[in-house]
């Protein structure tokens, strides 16, 4: 029997029939339409499906889409700010974080949580903000990298605040 | 370092900015009208004969739209189609566990994975072997009929007289090895999309690195001409090999489709990709080395088991690149090889990273660092004596033109400060060293042909601008940047004046495929030379309107003028356009084959022949806990030879992927089979790979280095980084601790065990 759910995605509500055992990942992509939300497993150990709910990160592929009603859900479509990419974006971009590309919408949802919570995190700050997303590619020097070079960008960084 | 406007720049790739606003599409993201959903049932045993499949409870299930099995595509395939063994769906009988059955096409998903269920498959269980040395022994055990004693192919060859070499030489080691059943573990699961127009026509959507190879598949599979199919390549997320052969997800598909009428996707949970596999083989390996007492190699003997698993696959080539593995990247004058590809009841090995070389590197430079200690010289000494030079012809007739390895050990030895520390260190540290190598592509295609490898269009208009197609397809290591900077280069106009076609069999010309670190020197030849074609055209009449012959000019940045002496200028897009005004549309092709080289009369020399070689060396220093026996890998200091980087931040990226998958492989990574063939860990949970926390420090260095043979000096960088990976670390390991591991991976327990024999001893 499917229910009526309404979740709050990017800001944006959508009405949903979903059934009860629908997971938010399937429901993000194949109902909404937000593709960009990766599954690499489905059973919550890569991290390509993250998405933040009420700002923390959440694997959607565990994540059953009638409990996230009433919650403000992000997903990476909702990151950049129309043409402008956010900066954590950016610095993917520029530092050459991005490979197969697969991994990368969970890795910045992951980043994102991370410096909201710690605008300047040590470089083994980052790495356990990012230990649940894994990437095949990269060796995640450059993701590490990236995240450092969006925290300065964000402002984050110590010396950033004295100036 | 040579003059470059565009290569040599760390350019972001093309698709980074879409690719990080979760915009690009890759293969399970795409939708097409009326599309329904193809599911897989797989075979609970390892070895056993179809005796029935019954269905018509799933046809009755409100949704199901079709099912079909083994016998609905009867026809043999393989990426080496001399040797066909596997089929969409099993056919008789199953030879793994995780082995297709039956595939079922529904509305969704929930009730395509409903009608499996339904699905009842009567077996009859035969006997099943894992592992390849008891494969060859058990007669009651017939995997494939065809293969006796379960070999599936013996090759043999001898250059130089090893056994005199043997007898003379001062000294021979002769050790053991054994490596590791491993996944690739790329983060998007195969998936493919598969739909048949009104007229008949077959377009597939898929995450493949090979759109010809799988373009030839269906054809054959599906009984129709290659002329009525298209395969296109949307983004891809990752593959290492692993989609380097066809995955019977897009054949499963596109019977689907083909029966339905509907678009059909395919996409695999992550147990179907390990179901799938054609991961790294593991090998039994027996080496022995014979040098003199200055350290001079004299010979090799090298006997190798490889475990194929149930089908073919890319087996026969791997089997013989660990054959032509040992021949570089030092010199060795005298080699013999016995290597032996068994099936066994696991899921099917195949191509993966470095395929085929990183298995005997792991043996042959742990060899050579206990040698080195033997003779009472540094390891390095003994590598650097035997290193090749640029012009080097191994006894295999492999020709190297190119070669800077002897300056990648020097800088990575002097960059870590090894020779101060190797055997300096206190217990439980430790430092150690290896060199590696791959090629820069292949000799030859898998079936017979004498077609460019490569090839590429550039086409010039003033509508569209400067559009290169090329059947190259990025799989995420980047060529779709890459190539582009090639033509900007030769047409003198910006990287990003240039769109970009790729990965598709209609739209682009003819391309063997992502594999072998083939595309950046290959297409990148054909790109060149289809861009010095527009050029040759363009400046005949930039040449009228600028008073200049044309074989004076030169385009930079966009502008095209005389390179002896200053004067007038004319943009390129305004020659352009007096182009096409005089002589119509403005296109050109270029084409790339590599040299024939091989040698007659040797089984299996073909192989490992390469028009160029790559070249990497690596000093890695490890922390070993003694009382844990956990290994952290401090510091990887790298030094690789790509010849001239196209895009060094590319290049450090293939580095720092690759260092990263190989201490995974050293360390921790392995496929656990339970007795009776059912994999324990297929998850990206229990079969762990390397995490954000996991790394080492890296410092990587690309050398100075041109190769004149390659399109703007470059060669590969994606597969020859990974090969000094492991040795590295057990080199690293065994100075730590005194102790020389055999086999992989290296985890706590094999650590601990040995230091607790150590301690007894
Ligand atoms: S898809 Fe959710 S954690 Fe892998
Ligand atoms: S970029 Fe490919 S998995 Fe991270």
């Amino acid at each position: 029997m499917k229910k009526l759910i309404t979740l709050n995605i990017n800001g944006q509500d959508f009405d949903l029939a979903v059934s009860p055992r629908d997971l938010l990942v399937d429901v993000i992509r194949k109902k909404v339409g937000l593709t960009g939300t990766k599954k690499g497993c489905g059973q919550g150990d890569c991290g390509a499906c993250t998405v933040l709910m009420d700002g923390h990160p959440v694997l959607s592929c565990i994540t059953l889409a009638v409990a996230s009603q009433g919650k403000k859900i992000q997903t990476i479509e909702g990151l950049s700010e129309g043409e402008k990419l956010h900066p954590i974006q950016e610095s993917f971009v520029e530092q050459g974080a991005v490979q197969c590309g697969y991994c990368t919408p969970g890795m910045i949802l992951s980043a994102k949580a991370l410096l909201d919570r710690n605008p300047d995190p040590s470089e083994e700050e980052i790495k356990q903000g990012i230990a649940g997303n894994l990437c095949r590619c990269t060796g995640y020097k450059k993701i590490v990298k990236a995240i450092s070079a969006a925290a300065e960008k964000l402002g984050g960084k110590e010396e950033e605040r004295v100036r | 370092m040579k003059d470059f406007a565009v290569v040599g720049k760390s350019l972001p790739r093309v698709d980074a900015p879409a690719k990080v606003r979760g915009e690009a599409l890759y293969t399970d993201d795409l939708l097409l009208p009326h599309m329904v959903y193809g599911k897989i049932k797989r075979s609970p045993h390892a070895h056993a004969v179809i005796k029935k499949i019954r269905y018509d409870k799933a046809l009755e299930l409100p949704g199901v739209l079709a099912v079909i099995t083994g016998d609905d595509a009867p026809q043999a395939y393989g990426i080496v189609p001399q040797a066909p063994t596997e089929y969409a769906l099993a056919v008789g009988k199953v030879r793994y566990a995780g082995e297709g059955v039956a595939a079922v096409a529904a509305v969704d998903e929930e009730t395509a994975e409903e009608a499996l269920e339904r699905i009842e498959v009567e077996y009859e269980v035969l006997p099943a072997v894992f592992d390849p040395v008891e494969a060859l022994e058990r007669q009651d055990v017939v995997i494939h009929a065809k293969a006796k004693n379960n070999m599936m192919y013996e090759g043999k060859q001898e250059f130089g007289d090893v056994d005199k070499a043997m007898a003379e030489a001062d000294f021979v080691l002769e050790r053991s090895f054994k490596t590791s059943y491993v996944n690739h573990a790329f983060l998007e699961p195969h998936s493919a999309l598969a739909h048949f127009e009104a007229n008949g026509f077959l377009t597939v959507y898929s995450s493949t690195q090979i759109p010809h190879y799988l373009h030839r598949t269906l054809s054959l599979v599906l009984d129709l001409p290659m002329n009525k199919i298209r395969v296109s390549v949307p983004m891809v997320g990752g593959g290492f090999g692993g989609k380097g052969e066809v995955a019977s997800s897009e054949l499963c598909a596109a019977l689907l489709a083909q029966r339905t009428g509907h678009p059909v996707k395919v996409t695999y949970e992550r147990s179907e990709v390990f179901a799938q596999h054609k991961g790294r083989h593991p090998c039994v390996m027996t080496m022995k080395i014979g040098v003199s007492q200055d350290g001079t190699i004299q010979a090799i003997d090298f006997d190798n088991i490889l475990d194929g698993g149930a089908y073919g696959g890319w087996g026969i080539v791997v089997l013989f690149y660990t054959a032509a593995m040992i021949h570089l990247p030092y010199q060795v004058p005298n080699a013999r090889f016995r290597g032996r590809r068994v099936y066994t009841n696991k899921p099917t090995t195949g191509a993966m990273r470095g395929l085929g070389g990183v298995q005997p590197r792991f043996a042959m430079e742990s060899m050579l660092e206990d040698i080195a200690k033997e003779l009472g010289m540094s390891p390095y000494d003994l590598r650097l004596k035997n290193a090749v030079e640029s012009g080097y012809t191994t006894k295999s007739n492999v020709y190297v033109p190119h070669s800077e390895f002897k300056k990648c050990l020097q800088t990575a030895v002097e960059r870590s400060g090894y020779r101060e520390k190797q055997g300096k260190l206190p217990l439980g540290k430790g430092i150690g060293l290896a060199g590696g190598y791959y090629i820069s592509g292949t000799a030859y295609t898998l079936y017979m042909s004498y077609k460019p490898h490569s090839s590429a269009l550039i086409r010039v208009d003033t509508e569209g601008g400067i559009i290169l197609y090329t059947g190259a397809t990025d799989i995420g290591q980047g060529s779709n940047t890459v190539l582009p900077m090639i033509a900007a280069e030769e047409l003198g106009v910006r990287a990003d004046d240039i769109h970009i076609v790729s990965g598709d069999t209609q739209l682009t010309p003819f391309d063997l495929g992502s594999f072998a670190s083939r595309v950046t020197y290959g297409a990148g030849q054909a790109v060149r030379m289809a861009a010095q074609g527009i050029n040759k055209q363009l400046y005949e009449v930039a040449a009228v309107e600028l008073g200049v012959r044309a074989d004076q000019l030169i385009c930079r940045e966009g502008k095209i003028y005389s390179q002896y002496e200053p004067g007038p200028v004319l943009d390129f897009m305004a020659a352009v356009a007096k182009y096409i005004d005089a002589k119509g549309p403005l296109s050109a092709m270029g084409h790339y084959s590599p040299p024939r080289k091989g040698m007659k009369g040797v089984q299996g020399a073909n192989i490992g022949q390469s028009p160029t070689f790559g070249f990497s060396a690596q000093v890695t220093e490890v922390d070993v806990d003694l009382e844990t026996g956990k290994v952290k890998v401090l510091k990887v200091t790298e030094a690789g030879d790509c010849g001239q980087p196209i895009n060094p931040m590319s290049v450090e990226g293939q580095v720092e992927g690759s260092i990263v998958m190989g201490m995974g492989q050293a360390l921790f990574e392995e496929i656990k089979v339970s007795p009776d063939g059912r994999l324990l860990n297929a998850s990206l949970h229990d079969y762990k790979i390397p995490t954000a926390v996991d790394i080492p420090e890296i410092d990587s260095t690309i050398v100075d280095s041109y190769d004149p043979t390659a399109p703007f000096g470059a060669k590969e960088s994606g597969e020859g980084p990974i090969q000094p990976v492991i040795p590295a670390i057990a080199n690293a390991i065994c100075d730590a601790i005194g102790v020389r591991f055999l086999e992989l991976p290296i985890t706590p327990e094999k650590i601990l065990q040995a230091l607790k024999e150590k301690k007894e001893r």
